[in-house]
Formats: C-alpha cells, structure tokens, sequence
C-alpha cells in the first residue's frame, strides 16, 4: 500500500517531468523545424464580427502568400484561427492558450482596445509577441506589442483639422459620438484638449455614448440636429464601433441629416462597415484612414486583385461577389509582411530578437506609400480624408503630403510631457 | 440693362408704353447678345475650371458662370451642375465630359462624344457640393414649375449672403404664388438682418420671427453676437423666442415619437411572451431567437426577391411577413411538441430547456448563415422621412413600425377574445382540467397557442430587421427587455403589456434625452426593480378565482 503509493508518487513525479520535458522539446521544435505557428485572434462572433471576421481572412491570405513563396526560414506558416466572440475577458483567455497551448510565434489580432488591453497583460506576461492592426486611442506604448494601425495624430487630429478647414467646412461646434469604452472616451479627451488649443469652448462641443451594440440612434440624431442649430457650423466626429454603425448611418439617411448641413467624420467606418447599408443619403460623410480601397497605384490594384481572388476560391460570404478591401485588412497585410521580414532578417522567431529586427523594417504598402516601422512600435503613414460615394467606396478629398510619424503619447494630455514615444520593457 | 428689361417684363406692367419699351429693351439686348457672341454662354474652359482645381477656384469659376444672374445663365449649365452633383462628370485631356450610363457627351457643347480612355472622375467635396447646390437653386428660382421654385428657395436657405440679394428680389419681381412669396420675403429678411442700415436690420429681425425653421435660429443666435444696435438686438431676441417656441414644439413631439416608436417595437417583441409566458407559464428563454428566426426569413424573402424578382423588389416586406411568421410558429410548434409540452408546470426545467434550445437555435443560424450580421436592405418605401415640421422628420420605416404593431395588437386581441381557438387558450390556460372534461383537445390548444406566439415573435423580427441589425444574436438583445415589458405589464394580460411597451418605450427616450443612453438604460432599469417591489403583480393585475 504504502509502497504503491510511493510509486505512485514517483510515477507522477516523471509523468511531471516528461510533461516539462516535452514542453521544452515542443519550445525547441518551434525554434527549430517544422511549421511556425501563427495566432489569429479576431472576432468570429458577436458585435465586433461585422469588422474583425475579414481580418481573419485577409491574416490567412497573407500567410498562404508567404507559403506559396517557400514560407519563412525555410519553414511554413501555420495559421492558428481562435474566436473570442466579442467578449472581452475571453480574449485573454484565448490570448492565453495560443501563447501557452498553441506556442505561437506571434499573434494578429484585436480591434477595440478594450480587447487590447484586456491580452496585454497576457502579452507581457509572457514575453509574446501582438500586431495589432487598427487606428487607436494611443497613450500605451508595449514592448510586446507593434501597432501597425494609425495614432490619434494619424488619424482623429488630422480629420477634425480638416473639419476646421475651409474645405471641410469651416467646422466651429463638435459632437463626439463613441461607444461607451476606452478608445472613444481616450480619443475624445485628446480632441477636446486639441480643440481648445484652437480656441474652441466647451459649450460648443458636445459628447454623447452609446453601450455597444446599441441599436436605436433616433435621440442622439435629435439631439444633434438641436445642437446643430444652436448657430455657428457643426460637425460631427464619430467614434461609433461595431454593427451600432448600421443602424446610426440608417437613421441618419432616413431623418435626412445631409453631409452638406452637419457632415460626420468616423474613425471606425470603413468600405466593409458600409456594405449593406444605403448611402445614397450618406455622400459626402467622412471617414479618416491611412488607406482606401478606391485609392489608385499599382501596389493596391495588386492588393485589391489578390484579396478578390482569394474571396472567390475560398468562398468568403459576401466578398466573394463584392471584394471589399479596408484600412485595418491593409495595416493586417503590412503586419504579417513585416513580421516575416523581421524574422528572416533576425533568422529566428524568438521574440526579443524579431523585436529588435522589427524596427526599420520597410514595406510597400497597398496605400502607395512606404511603411516603416519606427523605434516607438508604430508605422509611419499617411492620413487620408474619404468622402462617402453613392456606391460605398471614398472618394480621397484630402491626404497628408507624406506618411506621418506616430505620436501615441499625444501632446494634448498634459500628463503625457516628457514621455518618449519608445516602449519600455515590461519588468518580468 | 438687359437685366431691367428682362426684370420689367416679369413683373408685367400693363401700360402699352411701358410694353414697347420693354419689347425694344429686350430686342437690344438680344442684339448685343449676338454681337459679343455667347456672353454668358458655359465654354469648355469654363466648364474645365469649375470641374478641375482648388476648391476656391472652382467655387469662384461657378460663381463667374453665375455672375450674369441665374435667369440669364447658359441652358447647359444647369445640367451639368446636377452632372456634377450627381457625381457623373468625367474629365480627359482637358476637355469636361457628362457621363450617363454608356453615353457621354461633351458638358458644355451638349454634344455626343466618345469618352477617351482613362478619364478621371470628378471629386466634389462637402464644400464644392454646397456651392453646386447653391447654384442648383438659384438656376431654379425662376423655373416654371412651382415645387421646383420652393425647394430653390429652401435650397438658398442656408447659404444666403449678400451676393444673393438681386437675384432674390428679381425672384420676389417674378413670383406670382402668395406661399412662395412669403418664402421669398424671409429668404430676403436672412440676408437683410446682416445689412449695414439698422432699419432695415431691424425690419428683417422682426419678420424672421416668422419663421419656423432651425436655420433661423441659428441665423438669430449668430446675429444676437455681433448687434450692437439695442432696437435691433432686442427685436432679435423676440424673433428668437418665438422661433424657439415653435421648434420646441417639433422637438417635444420628435421626443414622444421616438418613445412610441422604440415602444412599439417593445411592444411588439413582448406580444408573443404575453401569450406564451402570460398565458400559458411558459418561461421561454428563445424567444429572441424566434425573433431572429423572423429576421433571416426576411432576409431569405429579400433574397429570393432580388434574384427571381428584381423588378418587385419593393414588395418583398409584404411576401416576408407572412413568411416570418409562419417560419418562427413552425419552428415554435416543433419546440413545443418535442420539448415544452414535457415540461408544463415545471417552470425551472422550462427555463433551463429553453436556454438550451435558444443555444441551439442561434449556433445553428450560425452555422447555415455565418456568424456575421447578413444585410437586409430597406425597400425604398421604407427609406427616408416624412417631414412633418421643419425641424421633425419622421422615418418611414419607423412610421411602418408602429402602425405595424399596432395591427398586430388589434389582430391578437381579436384572436384571443372574439375566435374559437382563442377561447379555447383562453379556457385551457385558466382551467385546463375543466377545459379538458368539456372536450377540448388541451394538447393541441397548447401547441397551437406557442405556435401562435412564436409565430408573433417572427413578426417583431421581421419588424426589426427594417430597423436594425440581423445576426445569430439579434435575440439576445430583446430577451431581457421583452421579460422586463411582460412582467410590469402585469401576467396574462394584454392591456398590461401595451401599457408597459409603450410607457417604457417613451419613459427610455425621455431619460436619454436627458441623460444619455447608457444612464438611461440604467435608470430604467433601476425604476422597474423598485416598482416590481412595491407592486409585484405588475400594472394590472389578474382579479377573481383566474388570478392564481
């Protein structure tokens, strides 16, 4: 009895150190041969669905190219596709199991920033390695994590200054409209600080949330058009997320408020946010990215051409009879390209060594321009302003001369003085 | 000169004197018009400019194309303004072309002409677009036709200046009608109130107060910053005030609007729980995936619409009414007969099945459709507004709700208290032994009544998808809401129900007109916690021996 259970315990004992033992074996395989494994982690499901679900597949059209052309140190890619559905807390979790499970190399993934910042932690934690592909609210800066998506300087504060602009329409009161969590309320905060440094009071800008997946805009169109027609030219800056956009843009159409009268500007809305939406009554609302679709240069027909194609053979619901490319789907493409690089450059895919051969990396972007990756973990890049058309695409009515370095500390939070724009290394 | 003469044959004088002068005016000016050639005529160069460059040179080329007075404007420059406007201007190698479907032709010739390859659209932006709308108006305050003449005039609203000044009072010269006249003279008052004289200001401040329309107020509240006359400003400040009396009165009905309207939609989500929950007992935690059953069969109506029947697209709401609900009553019957029906008078087992079966339900949409949101398009009925006032616009497909529920409401109420079947849900759910010994087959009243409500349930998806967004998940945002309505309207009770839709409906948009929706969401919630405390039976509560 007493014997057997001794055996037992050693029988354990081993069990244990077998286990440990083919974990480190398993580590020494990703270092060595056999596929690198690569986390998708997006929203299959839920309210952030009709956003990320595309990122998912334009994530494993880049990771076929890469195969098709021999994969990386001689190595394949192997995509590993998990579903947080939309629930925060679920993202770590799953973040969790592709970093532990799984043994990515490194993972794609997130859009809101509270997904972001609910992985980040597991990010750091374990010394992982994030692209995270979409325009945010800045003041964060990981060591674990490269931001190939725009700044509030690449983004929000270009759009609303153009808004101030003769041609934007010479905006003096402003509505900011969020979703209720981080980015927009963060977003917000710099553009009224950024507002006020341009003279604008307080009583002439008003902010308004919505929960998420919020579905009835009928008063906050009221209580816009109250605003709007309190005097003085008003613009509207949306930082709405998610399907909530559907139902804003139909009220929006519907109780006849024209881009010409009260033009919205989003930071969120994009041409695969608009699909299914009429917006015959939207021409002329604005959105602000770093890419369009309908943008013409050699690099984005290739771009828009690979990704139709790809839509038709792998039947993707919807793009497979009208490709629709986007800005995040773009900052994806440049992400999992310069990962590549960095490792082939570095010839490992340990992370402190991509990490280092991530910075200065270049890439040439469907957007025509150059991306270079900078010492602060962000792209530079260039800020388009598009005007919605009748068939749902942008027309570019305004862009920056060049691609524009990243400041996610942004200047207009007093907080933020003396804070270098270069990641600190998470104490272990 | 060729103004005035123009301007004295629209206003008609009758003295035969007056008559040959005119004619002689016009006959000269008709002269010097062929001898200078086109002189207000739309060249290509400046068609090219108002199409290609900086904005401020666009504007001002329109402005120049403009400047003779739009009565005098080339015939083909209104065209292409609404070219442009409509986003159908081409340009190549230099020359501006107006493309209409395949055909293209030359925008200041008019003349057909091949479009050259790689010609470039046309960009507009907000601004640019203004001015074009500006100018659409002002070629069309002197049309023959009267609608036309009165949206030019509410077109001219906003961006009246001073520049506008001659032109408004050759429209005012022209105009015949007395409705369009009084548009004119507050159109002339908004550009007057900035005049240098303060009579005339103050002339023009106390006819804007006239008006209804949000554009003055601003107009007004722009004024009251910069006058430093005290007649004038204090005749602005009336104005302001009885214009803001008026529009709070299109605010205050835009708020109990958007109340009924959210409530009916309530309204509607709950009717299918108040027969199945009210009446029969029966917690069923899919209903909202009944809801989105409703959904994807208008979806798939839409479908099928647009790829056999594209001509009468429009029409496919009325095919996927009937659909939706006989989709959500089917699916309804096969939960009751296969699971519920097992389970009557266990309520928690109930629940926890129902759970179950929602589960099922949404992965299974998922699997078939995808998990991401599928687009139903409004038919074009269903798009747009209704102004009511100038400062209320009503949503068609908002209007078709309500109205919609409201059929609904009036159809149950009907097939519970007036039809056989209803008096057999009526009698099984108050006494179903009684109702059984009388002969009544208790069973299948049961199935019929779920299906019944189920059936509802399709509806109000059907309904919903005009409104927002269909997805695997669409139910699960009414769940909590359609139990919240049912439950402080009071148990099996129908006038309870409608009350509660409605109430929370208008109680929801008149806090978050107050305090934005995510504290209005909270607060509802909040007050219906405190009431069903105080009064747990609900608004109306069962009397007599049913009431247990």
């Amino acid at each position: 009895m007493n014997t057997s259970r001794r055996q037992a315990g050693k029988a354990l004992t081993a069990i244990a150190l077998a286990a440990t033992g083919l974990g480190a074996s398993t580590l020494a395989l990703a270092q060595g041969s056999g596929p690198i494994k690569v986390g998708i982690l997006h929203s299959l499901s839920g309210t952030m669905a009709i956003s990320e679900t595309v990122l998912k597949d334009v994530a494993l059209m880049a990771i076929e190219e890469i195969n098709a052309k021999g994969g990386v140190l001689g190595r394949k890619l192997e995509p590993v596709v998990v579903d947080p559905a939309s629930n925060w807390p679920l993202f770590a979790e799953r973040a969790k199991q592709l970093i532990s499970q799984d043994k990515v190399a490194v993972t794609f993934g997130c859009w809101t920033s509270v997904s972001r910042k609910s992985v980040l932690p597991v990010f750091e934690g374990s010394n992982a390695l994030l692209f995270y592909p979409v325009q945010y609210e800045g003041e964060e800066l990981s060591a674990n994590v490269f931001y190939t998506g725009a700044a509030p300087n690449q983004q929000a504060i270009p759009a609303v200054e153009y808004l101030m602009s003769k041609d934007g329409g010479s905006a003096k009161r402003f509505v900011l409209l969020g979703t209720d969590y981080v980015y927009p309320r963060t977003t917000n905060k710099i553009l009224r600080a950024f507002l006020k440094s341009k003279g604008i009071p307080d009583s002439d800008i008003m902010e308004e949330y919505t929960p998420f997946g919020h579905s009835d805009y009928q008063t906050i169109i009221a209580n816009i058009k109250r605003f709007a027609g309190a005097g003085k030219k008003t613009a509207v800056v949306s930082t709405i997320n998610g399907d909530s956009n559907v139902p804003f843009y139909k009220e929006l159409g519907n109780q006849g408020l024209k881009a010409t009268d009260v033009p919205v500007v989003a930071f969120s809305v994009g041409e695969e946010e608009l699909r299914g939406v009429d917006t015959k009554p939207l021409v002329g609302h604005l959105a602000a990215w770093n890419y369009f679709m309908s943008l013409k240069n050699p690099a984005n027909d290739e771009f828009t051409k690979k990704w139709a194609a790809y839509a038709k053979a792998k039947n993707i619901a919807g793009h497979k009879d009208k490709p629709l490319t986007n800005d995040p789907m773009e900052a994806t493409y440049i992400g999992i390209n310069m990962w590549a690089q960095a490792v082939a450059k570095a010839k490992t895919t340990d992370v402190d060594k991509v990490r280092a051969a991530m910075i200065g990396q270049t890439f040439r972007a469907p957007n025509g321009f150059m991306a270079t990756m900078d010492p602060s973990h962000h792209l530079q890049r260039p800020v388009f302003i598009g005007e919605v058309r009748a068939d749902g695409q942008f027309n570019v009515v305004w862009k920056t001369k060049g691609p524009v370095a990243a400041d996610p500390w942004s200047d207009f939070i007093p907080e933020n003085k003396g804070k270098k724009n270069v990641p600190v290394m998470a104490k272990k | 000169m060729a103004q005035g003469s123009w301007r004295r044959v629209g206003q008609g004088r009758r003295s035969l004197g007056t008559w040959l002068l005119t004619l002689l005016l016009a006959a000269l000016a008709l002269l010097a018009t062929l001898a200078h050639g086109p002189a207000h005529a739309l060249t290509p160069e400046q068609a090219l400019k108002i199409a290609e460059g900086d904005s401020d040179e666009r504007i001002a080329a329109l402005a120049q194309a403009l400047s003779a007075g739009a009565d005098q404007a080339d015939p083909a420059l209104g065209p292409f303004v609404e070219a442009l406007l409509a986003d159908e201007v081409k340009l190549a190698g230099g020359r501006v072309f107006i493309v209409q479907g395949d055909a293209a032709r030359d925008a200041a010739t008019g003349q057909a002409a091949p479009l050259p390859e790689g010609a470039e659209d046309v960009v507009n932006n907000n601004r640019i677009r203004r001015a074009l709308e500006a100018a659409r108006s002002a070629l069309q305050l002197f049309s023959s036709d009267a609608a036309e003449r009165s949206r030019a005039i509410d077109g001219l609203k906003d961006g009246a200046d001073e520049a506008l000044l001659p032109l408004i009072d050759r429209a005012m010269a022209a105009e015949r009608e007395p409705g369009l006249k009084d548009k004119l003279e507050q159109l002339r008052a908004a550009v007057m109130v900035s005049a240098s004289d303060p009579a005339k200001r103050l002339q023009a401040a106390q006819l804007l107060g006239e008006s209804g329309q949000p554009a003055t107020r601003a107009l007004l509240l722009e004024r009251l910053g910069v006058e430093d006359d005290a007649g004038v400003k204090a005749a602005l400040t009336a104005s302001l005030a009885a214009v803001e009396s008026r529009l709070a009165w299109g605010e205050r009905l835009g708020v109990l609007f958007s109340g009924l309207s959210l409530g009916s939609i309530l309204l509607l989500v709950a009717l299918g729980l108040a027969i199945t929950y009210g009446l029969m007992g029966v917690i069923n935690m899919a209903h909202g995936e009944l809801m989105m059953i409703g959904a994807y069969a208008t979806f798939l109506v839409q479908n099928l619409f647009r790829q056999f029947a594209p001509g009468l697209f429009d029409a496919y709401v009325l095919v996927a009414i009937p659909a939706s609900f006989v989709a959500a009553a089917l699916v309804g019957a096969l939960m009751e007969r296969t699971v519920i029906r097992w389970l009557y008078g266990r309520p928690l087992e109930t629940l926890l099945a129902t759970w179950g079966i929602s589960l099922i339900l949404m992965q299974t949409v998922r699997s078939i459709f995808g998990a991401q949101n599928v687009a139903v398009e409004n038919p074009s009925w269903l798009s747009g507004g209704l102004q009511v006032l100038p400062n209320l616009t009503l949503p068609w497909n908002r209007l078709f709700i309500l109205l919609f529920a409201a059929l609904v409401l009036v159809g149950v109420a009907l097939l519970i208290s007036r039809t056989r079947l209803g008096l057999f849900v009526r009698g099984v759910t108050q006494n179903r032994r009684m109702a059984s010994c009388v002969g009544v087959n208790t069973a299948r009243v049961d199935t019929y009544a779920f299906a019944l409500g189920a059936g509802i349930a399709g509806l109000a998806g059907c309904a919903l998808s005009q409104v927002g967004n269909v997805g695997p998940d669409l139910g699960q945002g009414y769940i909590v809401d359609s139990f919240m309505v049912v439950v402080l309207g009071g148990v099996g009770q129908l006038a309870g129900t409608v009350y509660a839709g409605l109430g929370l409906g208008v109680l929801n948009k008149l806090l978050e007109g107050w305090q934005g929706a995510v504290l209005a969401k909270i607060m509802v919630l909040v007050l219906i916690v405190l009431f069903i405390q105080k009064r747990p039976q609900g608004i109306f509560a069962l009397k007599g021996r049913s009431a247990d």
